[in-house]
């Protein structure tokens, strides 16, 4: 019997993460060893494409990062201060940041048309808006399957948060959906305490040797995927120091900050050198209605350093020739300032920050008018940012997925890249 | 004086929304901060106007004793020196001072130290007369909100974002004790941020007791959901004597704090609309509450103690007479 998944086809008849589960009450991970910085750059250079987002959930305000307003009446406290690209500003709250510009870019005509903090979350990792009925992968998955590794054990699309599995592939299957670690390695991916390599080696052979038996009487797609399941697992299970952040030097833990983020950003930088397609590190919170600079000054002085050490160390290992870094939120706050000092829900003038791959670095996409009310310059929405990104990492955005015969596009066919910002 | 009948004798409008409150010694005048980067001075009598270009927000205001110069501390972290009196005011000194924002200054009993306080957590004095620099207190490792001289001159009590408030003896620059103002600060889980701090700190008039205003019982940080709160301390001991509340409560946060000489306490708030709150000592709730026009964001006591000026994030400024109205 086959499994129904939406392609049909022999690699989705068992999902990893299915079968991982059912061995381990979880799932087991690994990847292709803890690079040395060396050879992760020598490696990383002649392979593929790979993407990392850090999602600044809430809403992050574009006027007190990369499109700021000073001495206007919505410029708030905070000064713009000079990058390493002349010519652009971005808020003092991002220092160094601003040090690292050279490497990236910024949109700040966005218009998303949105201020719900869930349908504008789905917008930008969507790339489409949220329609009843209708289910479409995240980018994450797209790019897993898109960018997949057929060689490698390592799943495709790795949230860095507290969590497990996510449901967010749509009709590519769940293959691609999104696993979630937090700088440990995960349950149950050790080999069991008291079973000796020699036992565990005895075992493994003896159920090959059933299998075989099995095989050449029965053989089928179904059997030679379960099958194999089992050998990835293995692989997989030797590879779990991929996932555990403590195997950094502490010197490097110190860079990039003893906080939440600071640590994930060190583990994204880990799953990245193992050549992870996608992954995604969030920063919380950003929903500053009250106290908007108060709130900013904090968790920007957060954001800062962990992030521009990020962008450095990529930048070093020469991996940003072949990763994309997006910036991104579900929407931007308002220009006006409320009673509270606060800021609140904005989708129609606001900004992201990407950089790495084939973008375009030290470029400024679109214009605000003076205090940032409306985009006057080059309007862009979530679907040309979803175009832009796949095209970054070289995917043919205006492509289809073959799901059951069944043609979907990969992005929304409406929209298309910004052009200008790939290069 | 009949608290009860407070009420707005005068409205002034500004430009923008204003950020803070001082008055004259005199009180002819008052002197606000606004989101428009600049400090006005409104005559009391007749609103008229004076712009004092601060190239940044100004929260921090400080009169000097001889009523004659006004210094301000930007959000830039500039401490900015002023004819206070003048009708073409133009800046008498600067100094770059802080990193970061400045966010309350604070003159000594005798008028000659000036005290600033901010985000670089460094507490600085400075020669109030000509700006230079006279000691550095170092410890605290939130930003600094507030700062307050004890009546007797030799002691210096500031207050930080995590509720922290030290005691610094001025005779050797040590810190000579703390104590954590609980009601006044809060770690929102949800939202990873910290949220409260002294929004106002003032002594009572023999320094027996610190008085300390903020926001309490917060439930949800990032959208202002708490209670305006005034806490008092025994200052010999550090412990707290009573917890001013609203009634209703209201929500927001309480914006600054005064001693009324005739011994009640007065505070204000912002956050979901403007009130005028008044108590009396010992009493929880307060006698009387008044609904303002907008939110407050700052207020000050004249110095007679007959008026109160209040701003608000509507860009007007109030000043409200502490008694009826006169026919």
């Amino acid at each position: 019997m086959k499994c129904d998944y939406a392609c049909g086809t022999d690699s989705h008849l068992l999902a990893r993460r299915q079968f991982l589960g059912a061995i381990g009450g979880g799932f087991v991970v690994g990847g292709l060893g803890a690079f040395t910085q060396g050879v992760a750059a020598e490696h990383l250079k002649s392979n593929q494409m790979r993407v990392l987002t850090i999602f600044l959930s809430g809403g992050v305000s574009q006027l007190e990062t990369w499109d700021p307003k000073p001495k206007t009446d919505t410029g708030g406290p905070f000064r713009a201060i000079p990058t390493a690209v002349p010519g652009i500003h971005i808020s003092e709250l991002l220092p160094k940041t601003a040090q690292h510009m050279d490497k990236l870019s910024i949109v700040r005509s966005l218009n998303t048309k949105n201020g719900d903090h869930g349908k504008g979350r789905y917008q930008m990792v969507h790339g489409r808006n949220q329609m009843p009925g209708i289910d479409n992968p995240h980018l994450g998955a797209v790019c897993a399957k898109g960018l997949e590794r057929a060689a490698s054990p390592l799943p495709g699309f790795i949230k860095v948060q507290a969590g497990g599995r996510g449901n967010d592939s749509a009709y590519l299957g769940p293959r691609y959906n999104s696993i979630s670690v937090d700088g440990a390695p995960p349950a149950n991916s050790a080999r069991v305490a008291g079973l000796t390599p020699e036992v565990d080696q005895f075992r493994q052979d003896l159920r090959r040797k059933a299998n075989q038996q099995f095989l050449a009487r029965r053989r089928t797609a179904e059997t030679d995927v379960y099958a194999q399941s089992y050998e990835q697992a293995l692989q997989l299970m030797e590879k779990r120091d991929v996932f555990d952040v403590s195997k950094e030097d502490a010197k490097e833990h110190e860079r990039y900050g003893k906080h939440d983020f600071g640590r994930h950003c060190l583990m994204a930088r880990r799953l990245l050198e193992n050549d992870i397609p996608f992954v995604q590190v969030s920063h919380t919170n950003y929903d500053t209605h009250n106290e908007n600079f108060n709130f900013h000054l904090e968790q920007m002085g957060e954001f800062d350093t962990p992030f521009s050490t990020l962008i450095s160390d990529l930048h070093a290992r020469g991996m940003m020739e072949s990763t994309l870094v997006v910036v991104m939120s579900e929407f931007g706050r308002t220009p006006r300032i409320n009673a509270r000092y606060g800021r609140d829900h904005w989708g129609n003038a606001w900004s992201i920050c990407l950089g790495g791959a084939k973008v375009q670095p030290g470029a400024v996409i679109g214009k605000t008018n003076e205090n940032g009310t409306k985009v006057i310059d080059r309007e862009i929405d979530h679907g040309h940012l979803f175009h832009t990104y796949l095209s970054a990492v070289g995917l043919d955005s205006m492509s289809t997925f073959n799901i059951a015969g069944r043609e979907l596009p990969l992005a929304d066919p409406s929209r298309s890249a910004i052009h200008e910002l790939i290069s | 004086m009949d608290i009860t009948k407070t009420h707005i004798e005068k409205d002034y409008k500004a430009g923008q929304p204003l950020l803070s409150s001082c008055f004259s010694r005199s009180g002819e005048y008052v002197f606000v901060g606004s989101e428009d980067y600049k400090v006005w001075r409104f005559q009391v009598s007749d609103g008229a106007k004076v712009e004092f270009d601060t190239d940044a927000w100004v929260r921090a205001l400080c009169i000097s004793h001889d009523d004659k110069t006004l210094i301000t501390g930007g959000y830039d972290g500039r401490l900015i020196w002023w004819n206070a009196k003048s009708e073409t005011s133009a800046p008498t000194q600067t100094i770059n001072a802080h990193d970061g924002w400045i966010r309350t200054l604070a003159l000594n009993p005798d008028g000659k130290t000036l005290a600033s306080v901010g985000n670089d957590k460094v507490v600085k004095l400075w020669d109030s007369t000509n700006g230079n620099l006279k000691q550095e207190l170092k410890g605290h490792e939130s930003y600094v909100y507030n700062v307050v001289f004890h009546p007797d001159g030799k002691s210096l009590v500031t207050g930080d974002l995590y509720g922290n408030i030290f005691d610094w003896d001025l005779t050797t620059g040590e810190k000579k004790r703390s104590w954590v103002a609980e009601s006044l600060t809060k770690y929102d889980k949800t939202f990873r941020a910290q949220i409260g701090g002294f929004r106002g700190m003032i002594f009572n008039e023999d320094g027996t007791q610190l008085i300390c205003s903020g926001i309490t019982n917060v439930s949800n940080a990032f959208a202002g959901i708490g209670n305006p709160s005034v806490v008092i301390f025994d200052y010999t001991n550090g412990e707290q004597i009573i917890e001013h509340l609203s009634k209703g409560p209201l929500k927001g946060v309480a914006w600054n704090v005064a001693l009324h000489p005739e011994k009640f306490i007065i505070s204000s708030t912002g956050g979901s609309g403007g009130y005028l709150l008044f108590w009396k000592p010992g009493e929880k709730e307060p006698f009387h509450q008044l609904k303002m026009p907008s939110d407050v964001r700052d207020f000050a006591l004249s110095p007679t103690g007959t008026h109160v000026a209040a701003v608000h994030s509507n860009s007007h400024l109030s000043i409200c007479k502490l008694d009826e109205k006169t026919t």
